[in-house]
């Protein structure tokens, strides 16, 4: 790839929940900017913008990470997914949602978006995970209303759930 | 009133599912950041005072005004020009302006504001403004700051107490005067805020045309603060319209601080002739938001013997930072009526004194006053136990309120409205399991562990009277101010051509539910579901019912505004139900409201749709019975009668409903780290009738967390020299799942005779009891008298660990103390150079061209002036400063004082240095030196951690450059002394 | 909170990255997971004129066992590692270390090597370097060195790397036969900065322990064996010589004890877990 150039913008391409999608960024444009300014993708949020919040969470080549730590240069061709890819239809939820729903999981909303995809990815790769195993992995996420009780509730219930219908 | 809501059947009381959800969780929620904005929108961004407290001599905006994409920079004048002060609430001759004029206060301080395409090219042009700051010595302790030679804030007010006040209730002397003891307390509760994950956002539009501001942000409330930013921007009410959007991304009472914020950027906006959107960034929000005040208590109890406590004396010195902004200083007075807590005391002195300190300014924060009470005052019980050898379970039981005492008018003026503290104490105990905790406690104790359990009894007091600030001014100034009162809650019901039903509150939620537990509410009344109701709650001032006490605070919205939307569905059904006589042909308080229809009460066949005689008065108002108006729309403002204003005697109801909570923690210390773990902890809520016990339940955890994360990890430091340090989320330690265990939550319902639906207040109480009652229970494990939070292990392990002794090769060296950002350094080396040589070194420029770290060239000002542009850079954090450097004492070829400052983007540090020359043997020179350095700024407060190192890494650079340049080299002898100069050795 | 403006390139070959190195030298960085580097460019604390994207560059990319080390390619993620079946088995440190480096969603992304070339004093993995002797491998367009771990971290955040020098892969030690490891760490909350980290080797009756979080650097030191009455002196001397500092999370004084009593402990895990 050529250098591209600062203060230039960039055609950036790459497969956003299944659908290809395109938008032009300098270099230092973030990947959570990119979504949500140029795609218009306003699902995933933005809390901290240092990597410690969890707030901009996605699903890059189907492991969690931080888009906010993420240049949308980088995203080149890969495999994003975000919230907005998390619901089999419109009009449902996925296992995961409905049980945060069930269980009061979220209250502003603020943090879920970012929560439910490290869950989705943690639990479609670890479908046995333990509660102090998915506790763990939470803990790469601020929540400042919840109090994580109702969180780490439906993540369990979201578990043992999807052991049973896997493919719900 | 209400009493057929309460039927088994009825929708409130259920934790049904939340409407708020299916949005939420697919990522279409609308927070203001997600919000289309109107064409040709720019965006802002803030340059920040590094400095704690410094005066702004220049200011050059120049270069970022003609940076690409940029449209306007404003400075404080520009500001000041299109603005006035925002209102003070004390009576003192100070200003307080969203935006620095002259002089910065605080560190985060706004200094200018850059306005471009966007946000990137924003930021960019703030790296071009050029800022000459003198700085000024600063002050962050309370009680230092009202020294007599403290430096002051505000020259204006003379001083740094903004208001001093002294109440008395019963006859404190006396009891003092007569009791078997008197104990007391002194402590100092630190600041924190609740930093929800959402920041601060604006969108501001001017239209010239009007003279009007069209104002989008994620504002909370209380909408008493629009009156403030209307005057501040100097046009009349009707001219600042406000909006909040749907969704907001937590606030906890922080968001109240979005409205200096809401001035700046529509002044902003104006000048740029552009609608303007702004985003606080996190280091923004920590560093200048708003948090909660820090306070130093000294309360003394006078005690009978048997551990009642007689009589209380409060000294109180609230800490607002920087500004007094609106509606500081609030937080020292919401718990005016309560300040006996859970307790029947009678007799009660207080002193209030309020100052002003470097520090970023306060204002709401979830539990608002609460815990910097009950940390005082349940520590005092706690010790009132330990000082007299009772169990503290009979201290707190001795004092609490008896349950025939309600409503309890309190000492200070507060009528706690219901409650049955005995019966939900020993409730907690039981339930709680508090027996086997105490086996706990004994088992681990016999085997050498540290294990301790804490207490803490509360009333949660909720509905704030909108008079209370006012007991700030005294009665006189009162009178003169005319009188303050109340809690207006307004609620809108209408009906459209369809006959659905739509309500709108002003209670701009923050992720609370409202609009599940309204449409709850108004379903019962209706005899609807209540997914037929819809409910809107965010804010339109232009078009809304609202009023100054609107907006989501002091736990008003079960109490008050639920209230309030319960009395405007039963209007509107009173008034439905008149139209229905006439149809269904019986009298109106025969016609009953249920299962989507409305029917006769003694012939349930004789009913119509509710949909039907919801819509009569759209398409038919011409068939309405005589008696009966057309029902479309109904309003109510709702206001509780008991929220008095403030007395001659100052008493003052300062809310309207108090729960109570009786917390239990059990805590063990490990002997090896000092890390608290809690073992248990229990939190009995009475909060009066629940609405929705999901939701109930999530307050509790919610707020329980904040409360953790008080007493064991958050706070926003402080260095002695003004310098924020907890300026990232890697500084400002949120509690994760990791950290916060689950609680036991109980409940004891004892509904409020002052509500519409007896509901109190509960998303507050464990803010107020939860940190007081850990550091009861590590008291408890510890034995310790006095506990400060954060209970970082470092500081109890003070406790723990022995002695130590400094080997005797080690001489001790001066130590700075934690947080502060003082650096000392001393070394000596060797020189194959003759002392002159070294001399004529030191005061040459070139010089110190090669020696300065990373200097680009050296100007000579005067023989011992030099002026330098240089980059310094630690691993990949680098950055461009403005260096000088004086000489002073010079006292050829022996000695020579250094004193240097440099400044930039990163952040600033001055210095002074002693450097003297021994020639050891001829051609030989020993150099010795020692410096105290200062560093600060923005990477002190983003990279704290990393600082110290790496501004030693910079001044051994410039001693190492100094011996290279004097003939040596990395090599030989001038590596053992650089390796001297760092002070971990080679 | 918006990085500088920079040129990006994203490299397909190692030539290219020592190119752009040579080139431009201080002025440009090396984007690997970009977990440390991002936060610096967001709050403007790194300014480079270009970044060079290693990730895509398949020489780097790979893990190599040759049976006393692995060789972790300078493109391989700290999840990638952790993620190996027989990690735990091939060296027990790195196993029980890599869940303390931030959190799995930074991990996902994080390299090896870029922790490495980060320097932070309080990191775990420059840590476990140095404390099991691994090697740093750099690669310019002038030569190619290999540096002992120990000699290769200078200080806060400094290291031996020249400015033209790419770290291509660190080799740290398999676990040997016979030997105790064991890794621990204090930090205010899980995923913090450690304010003291452990690892400790035990073989034939010594101990070697490694400390993160108190010097400006990681170091390591042999000591007396779990059994050796000489081992609190020692372990008093190491506490004392490793220069602890206050700061907003502890104290000097904590950080030393916790260097004795941590360490002790640590030591005589790795003893008891001997292979
Ligand atoms: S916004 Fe990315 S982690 Fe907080
Ligand atoms: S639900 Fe508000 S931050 Fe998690």
């Amino acid at each position: 790839m050529p250098r591209l150039s600062a203060g230039q913008r960039h055609r950036v391409s790459f497969s956003l929940n299944g659908r290809p999608v395109a938008g032009e960024a300098e270099p230092r444009l973030l990947l959570s900017d990119f979504l949500r300014g140029v795609l218009g993708a306003t699902g995933t949020h933005v809390g901290c913008e240092h990597g410690v919040c969890g707030a901009c969470t996605v699903q890059i080549d189907g492991v969690p990470a931080r888009a906010c730590l993420t240049l949308a240069v980088q995203a080149e061709g890969a495999d994003i997914r975000t919230v907005e890819g998390l619901a089999p239809a419109p009009g449902r939820l996925s296992v995961l949602q409905e049980s945060f729903r069930e269980h009061h999981a979220l209250q502003c909303g603020f943090c879920t978006p970012g929560i439910l995809m490290s869950l989705d990815a943690f639990l479609r790769q670890r479908p046995d995970a333990s509660e102090a195993e998915l506790r763990y992995m939470l803990s790469g996420h601020l929540c400042r209303c919840t109090g994580y009780v109702p969180i780490m509730r439906a993540a369990l219930a979201a578990r043992d759930r999807l052991r049973e219908e896997p493919n719900a | 009133m209400g009493a057929d809501v309460t039927a088994e059947t009825g929708w409130v009381g259920r934790s049904l599912p939340r409407v708020e959800d299916a949005a939420l969780l697919r990522g279409a929620g609308r927070y203001i950041d997600d919000l289309g904005t109107p064409a040709g929108t720019l965006h802002a961004a803030i340059l920040r005072s590094p400095h704690g407290h410094a005066a702004i001599e220049a200011i050059e905006l120049a270069a970022a005004r003609a940076a690409p994409g940029v449209v306007a920079v404003l400075a404080g004048a520009e500001i000041a020009a299109l603005t006035a002060s925002l209102v003070v609430g004390v009576k003192a001759p100070m200003e307080c302006w969203p935006i620095a004029i002259d002089r910065v206060r605080y560190m985060g301080e706004p200094v200018a504001v850059a306005v471009a395409r966007d946000r990137y090219l924003a930021e960019d042009a703030l790296d071009l403004i050029e800022v000459r700051y003198r700085p000024l010595p600063a002050v962050t302790d309370p009680l230092a700051a009202l020294a007599d030679d403290a430096p002051v804030l505000h020259p204006t007010l003379g001083g740094n107490l903004a208001s001093d006040r002294r109440f008395s209730y019963g006859e404190p002397d006396a009891a003092f005067a007569e009791a078997a003891v008197k104990i007391s307390v002194e402590t100092r509760y630190p600041r924190n805020a609740c930093t929800p994950i959402e920041t601060y956002g604006v969108v501001a539009e001017y239209d010239p045309g009007l003279d009007a501001y069209d104002v989008l942000a994620n504002f909370q409330g209380p909408f008493s603060l629009h009156a403030v930013m209307a005057r501040a921007l100097k046009v009349p009410g009707n001219r600042l319209r406000l909006r909040t959007p749907p969704e907001s991304g937590g606030s906890f009472g922080v968001k109240q601080g979005v409205f200096a914020y809401v001035v700046l950027i529509a002044a902003a906006a104006r000048t740029a002739g552009a609608p303007v959107k702004w985003v606080e960034d996190r280091l923004e929000h920590l560093a200048a938001s708003v948090c909660a005040t820090n306070r130093v208590t000294r309360l003394d109890a006078a005690v009978s013997a048997e551990g009642k406590i007689l009589a209380l004396a409060w000294d109180q010195i609230e800490d607002c930072g920087a500004h007094l902004r609106a509606p500081e200083p609030a937080t020292l007075y919401r718990m005016h009526g309560n300040m006996t807590g859970a307790y029947d005391i009678r007799h009660v002195s207080i002193r209030n004194r309020v100052v002003l300190t470097n520090k970023m300014p306060t204002g709401l924060n979830r539990g608002f006053g609460g815990p910097q009470v009950y940390f005082p005052l349940e520590r005092l019980v706690q010790q009132i136990a330990v000082q007299l050898g009772i169990d503290p379970l009979e201290v707190i039981r001795r004092n609490l309120v008896p349950a025939d005492a309600f409503p309890y008018r309190t000492a200070t003026g507060a009528i706690l409205d219901s409650g049955d503290y005995r019966a939900a104490t020993d409730a907690a105990l039981r339930q709680g399991g508090h027996a086997e905790l105490v086996a706990r406690r004994a088992q681990a104790r016999a085997e050498g562990r540290l294990y301790g359990i804490g207490y803490a009894a509360v009333v949660e007091p909720s509905v704030s009277n909108m008079g209370y600030i006012t007991a700030v001014l005294t009665p006189a100034e009162r009178r003169r101010a005319g009188p303050k009162n109340g809690a207006q809650a307004t609620a809108t019901i209408a009906l459209d051509p369809l006959g659905s039903v739509s309500l709108h509150v002003a209670s701009a939620p923050q992720g609370q539910g409202h609009r599940t537990v309204l449409a709850q509410v108004a379903a019962d009344v209706l005899g609807l579901r209540p997914q037929d109701i819809r409910v809107i709650t965010e804010i339109d001032t232009a078009r809304d019912a609202w009023s100054i006490a609107s907006g989501n605070y002091s736990s008003r919205f079960a109490p008050a505004v639920a209230g309030a939307a319960h009395l405007a569905a039963t209007r509107l059904r009173e008034r439905l139900a008149r139209i229905a006589a006439a149809q269904l042909n019986v009298p109106a308080d025969e016609v009953v409201f249920a299962e989507r229809r409305v029917r006769a009460r003694d012939n349930p066949d004789n009913s119509l749709p509710f949909a039907r005689l919801a819509a009569a008065s759209h398409w038919a108002p011409g068939t309405l019975p005589a008696d009966a108006e057309a029902v479309i729309r109904e309003t109510v403002f709702w206001t509780p009668p008991e929220l008095t204003a403030p007395t001659e005697a100052d008493e003052v109801n300062s809310s309207l409903c108090h729960g109570f909570i009786f917390d239990i923690c059990a805590v063990e210390v490990d002997r090896v780290t000092a890390e608290v773990r809690i073992d248990r902890y229990v939190t009995m809520h009475d909060c009066g009738r629940v609405l929705h016990p999901g939701m109930v339940a999530g307050q509790v955890t919610g707020g329980f967390a904040h409360a953790l994360g008080a007493a064991l990890y958050e706070e926003h430091a402080y260095g002695p020299d003004g310098s924020f340090l907890s300026g990232t989320l890697a500084d400002y330690l949120v509690p994760t799942a990791m950290e916060v265990p689950e609680p036991v939550i109980l409940h004891h319902e004892t509904v409020s005779p002052f509500t519409p639906l007896g509901a109190k207040g509960v998303g507050e109480g464990n803010c107020m009891s939860t940190p007081v009652c850990v550091a009861n229970a590590v008291a408890d494990a510890l034995g310790l008298a006095d506990v400060t939070l954060p209970l970082l292990p470092a500081r109890l392990a003070e406790h723990l660990f022995a002695a130590e002794t400094s080997p005797p090769d080690r001489p001790a060296r001066p130590v700075a103390k934690p947080g502060e950002r003082q650096l000392f350094g001393e070394g000596s080396a060797t020189v194959e150079a003759p002392r002159e040589k070294i001399w004529a070194m030191l005061l040459d420029p070139d010089t110190l061209a090669a020696v300065v770290p990373g200097a680009h060239g050296i100007e000579k000002l005067s023989p011992t002036n030099f002026r330098a542009d240089v980059t310094l850079g630690i691993g990949p954090v680098k950055g461009r400063y403005r260096a000088e450097i004086s000489l002073s004492d010079l006292r050829p070829p022996k000695a020579v004082t250094l004193t240097g400052g440099a400044e930039g983007g990163l952040g600033f540090g001055r210095g002074t240095g002693h450097v003297t020359l021994t020639e050891e043997a001829p051609g030989r020179t020993v150099v010795a030196y020692c410096y105290e350095a200062a560093i600060g700024g923005k990477v002190a407060s983003i990279g704290g951690r990393l600082l110290d190192g790496a501004a030693r890494v910079v001044i051994g650079q410039f001693f190492q450059a100094l011996a290279t340049q004097a003939g040596g080299g990395r090599r030989g002898g001038f590596f053992a002394w650089l390796r001297s100069l760092l002070p971990w050795g080679g | 909170m918006k990085p500088a403006p920079f040129d990006y390139v994203r490299a397909s070959d190692g030539a290219e990255v020592l190119d752009v190195l040579h080139r431009q030298g201080a002025d440009a960085r090396i984007l690997a997971g970009g977990q440390s580097l991002l936060p610096m460019l967001n709050m403007r604390l790194a300014r480079p004129a270009v970044l060079v994207d290693i990730m895509h560059v398949p020489s780097l990319q790979s893990i190599a066992d040759d049976g006393t080390a692995l060789r972790i390619g300078a493109a391989v993620r700290q999840a990638e590692l952790e993620a190996r079946p027989d990690l735990a088995r091939r060296q027990k440190l790195l196993a029980a270390a890599l869940p303390w480096i931030g959190h799995a969603q930074t991990r996902s992304r994080g390299t090896v090597c870029g922790s490495v070339a980060h320097a932070d004093p309080s990191a775990e993995l420059p840590l476990l370097l140095v404390a099991l002797g691994g090697t740093v491998h750099l690669r310019s367009r002038r030569r190619h060195r290999a540096v002992e771990a120990g000699a290769f971290f200078t200080g806060m955040m400094a290291t031996d790397r020249a400015d033209d020098e790419l770290i291509e892969a660190v080799s740290i030690p398999t676990a040997r036969p016979g030997a105790g490891y064991a890794f621990r760490e204090i930090g205010r909350r899980h995923g913090d900065f450690a304010i003291v980290a452990c690892a400790a080797v035990v073989e034939n009756g010594r101990a070697r322990l490694g400390i993160g979080g108190v010097a400006d650097r990681p170091v390591a030191q042999d000591m007396p064996g779990p059994d050796d009455e000489a081992l609190d002196e020692a372990l008093d001397a190491f506490a004392w010589a490793l220069e602890a500092r206050d700061d907003l999370h502890a104290t000097a004084r904590y950080r030393r004890e916790l260097v004795r009593r941590l360490g002790r402990a640590t030591i005589e895990e790795a003893a008891r877990c001997r292979a």
